[in-house]
């Protein structure tokens, strides 16, 4: 694109007034400006999670342990969707540059399009994350703690394709993992016992539609969350050397079961993954990431309303696209570091 | 309607227009980054699933490897997506040159730090172990 800022302009005329010495409009300007400190934001993030791993002295997750889930598809898929969901914002951003392209010639039909579909992107990203999120919070199929201390020797790698079998010592608060299936009908169970519990609290009005809602049903589950064993439990499921147990060495840390120490899934006092930093920064961190694919979304429907309008075709070019689409890259470009780091790394 | 492009006394931001023949060549651009792009974080999520952590060279290479692949996406990004690569050089230093100073700095210290903790942290647990 050969224009105004390749032209070799004398310093004094350059700083001189009277134009732009950085051969840029004022909004676009303003752009940078908010990107770069907001660049330094994300990098200050990154760097406050790069710190709190370093510190922990238990192991760190590992990303394709921790998300392998597809929709529909179910688990066994290591990092799959999030790199559909990389690629999708890609796309995105590849859409967005054609609409600013388009924008260059004048050709209104053609910004239209790309923009649309820039925003179809947008959409299937926003939604990809909060399917994401939803895995992560339910857990897949949740863990308690070791009360006490217990030596078993486990199989490494998963039923379907057993490796060598190495010893653990387990201790106090090390955690032991449930089988998917199992983690779900175990927390079901306790659901329901909770249910039963509050049923017999005798809130008067209140407790009689508990009682209705849930009479045969919630004694029953309540009888069953003590006869529920599982038939496998898995060792360091998120991290290095997983391994499974079963038979007379699940037994044993079976016995060892900490009272009260179930934990489904992840929030921000606890979580099943492992250090609770590693939640808390994935909330946050790829939470105000998608709070900023939200706002571009917003900011995308506005600029296509305002296109489809004529408004940028009166005054006579698309810089308004070219600026949105700054930051719209500037989003990918955030994802590609998020990515990198909190899922590759 | 008042035109907000303007960066010269009268005259108007010359980049922002181009002919269908310029077109044709900055869509072919973006086609191949694209292409590339999408290579690298194939290449990227391979790497993921398939290298052990337990090999601890090759994994140490892995994560400098990821991290450099990083770099050369995010470089496409901004020079091709974002255009800085043709905007005028001191645009382009005032927006890059600050992650060389801070962010680098801001790595070292971060790090340092946080190996420093850990090391703070370490002998407790060594000391109890013995202590049993």
């Amino acid at each position: 694109m050969a224009g105004a800022a390749e032209k070799d302009i004398p310093k004094k005329e350059l700083w001189g007034g009277g134009r732009s010495p950085f051969g840029v409009t004022y909004g676009k300007m303003m752009m940078w400006y908010f990107l770069v400190s907001d660049a330094l934001t994300f990098g200050g993030l990154l760097i406050a999670y790069g710190v709190s791993r370093h510190e922990v002295i238990f192991p760190w997750p590992i990303g394709e342990q921790v998300f392998e889930g597809m929709p529909v598809l179910g688990s066994g898929y290591p990092l799959m969707y999030v790199a559909l969901m990389t690629f999708i914002l890609i796309v995105s951003s590849v859409t967005m540059v054609l609409a600013v392209e388009a924008g260059h010639r004048n050709h209104k039909p053609g910004v239209v399009r790309w923009l649309g579909w820039t925003i179809v992107g947008g959409f299937f990203f926003l939604g990809s994350q909060a399917w994401e999120w939803s895995h992560f919070i339910h857990g897949s199929g949740g863990a308690f703690k070791v009360a006490g201390e217990v030596t078993v020797t486990a199989t490494l790698g998963s039923p379907s394709s057993p490796g060598e079998t190495m010893t653990f010592t387990l201790k106090d608060d090390d955690m032991v993992f449930f089988d998917g299936d199992f983690g779900h009908e175990y927390e079901h169970a306790m659901h329901a016992g909770d249910h039963a519990d509050e049923g017999h609290d005798a809130h008067g009005h209140e407790a009689h539609g508990h009682e209705a809602e849930g009479e045969g049903h919630g004694e029953d589950a309540h009888v069953s969350l003590e006869n529920l064993k599982p038939e496998i439990l898995i060792l360091n499921k998120y991290t290095e050397n997983k391994a499974f147990v079963q038979g007379a060495e699940l037994e044993k840390i079976w016995k060892h079961k900490g009272e009260d120490t179930e934990v489904f899934g992840a929030n921000l006092s606890e979580n099943e993954y492992g250090p609770q930093q590693y939640a808390n920064f994935f909330f946050f961190v790829t939470g105000f990431h998608g709070f900023h694919v939200f706002s571009g979304v917003l900011i995308n429907i506005i600029v296509f309303l305002m296109v489809i309008k004529g408004v940028f075709e009166k005054r006579g070019h698309y810089e308004m696209v070219e600026k949105i689409g700054l930051y719209w890259h500037f989003v990918d470009l955030v994802w590609v570091f998020v990515f990198t780091f909190f899922y590759l790394v | 309607m008042e035109r907000d492009d303007l960066i010269v006394n009268d005259q108007y931001a010359l980049d922002a227009h181009h002919s269908e023949e310029d077109g044709v060549k900055i869509r072919k651009k973006i086609v191949f980054v694209t292409l590339l792009l999408t290579a690298i974080t194939f290449v990227e999520v391979m790497m993921g699933v398939f290298i052990k952590r337990a090999d601890t060279i090759g994994w140490e290479m892995t994560k400098w490897a990821f991290i450099l692949l990083t770099m050369v996406k995010a470089g496409y990004i901004v020079m091709t997506f974002m255009h800085l690569g043709d905007e005028r050089k001191n645009l382009r230093n005032f927006i890059i040159i600050p992650y060389f100073i801070f962010i680098l700095y801001l790595i070292f210290i971060g790090l340092t730090e946080g190996n420093s903790v850990l090391d703070l942290r370490t002998p407790d647990t060594v000391i109890e172990q013995v202590a049993e």
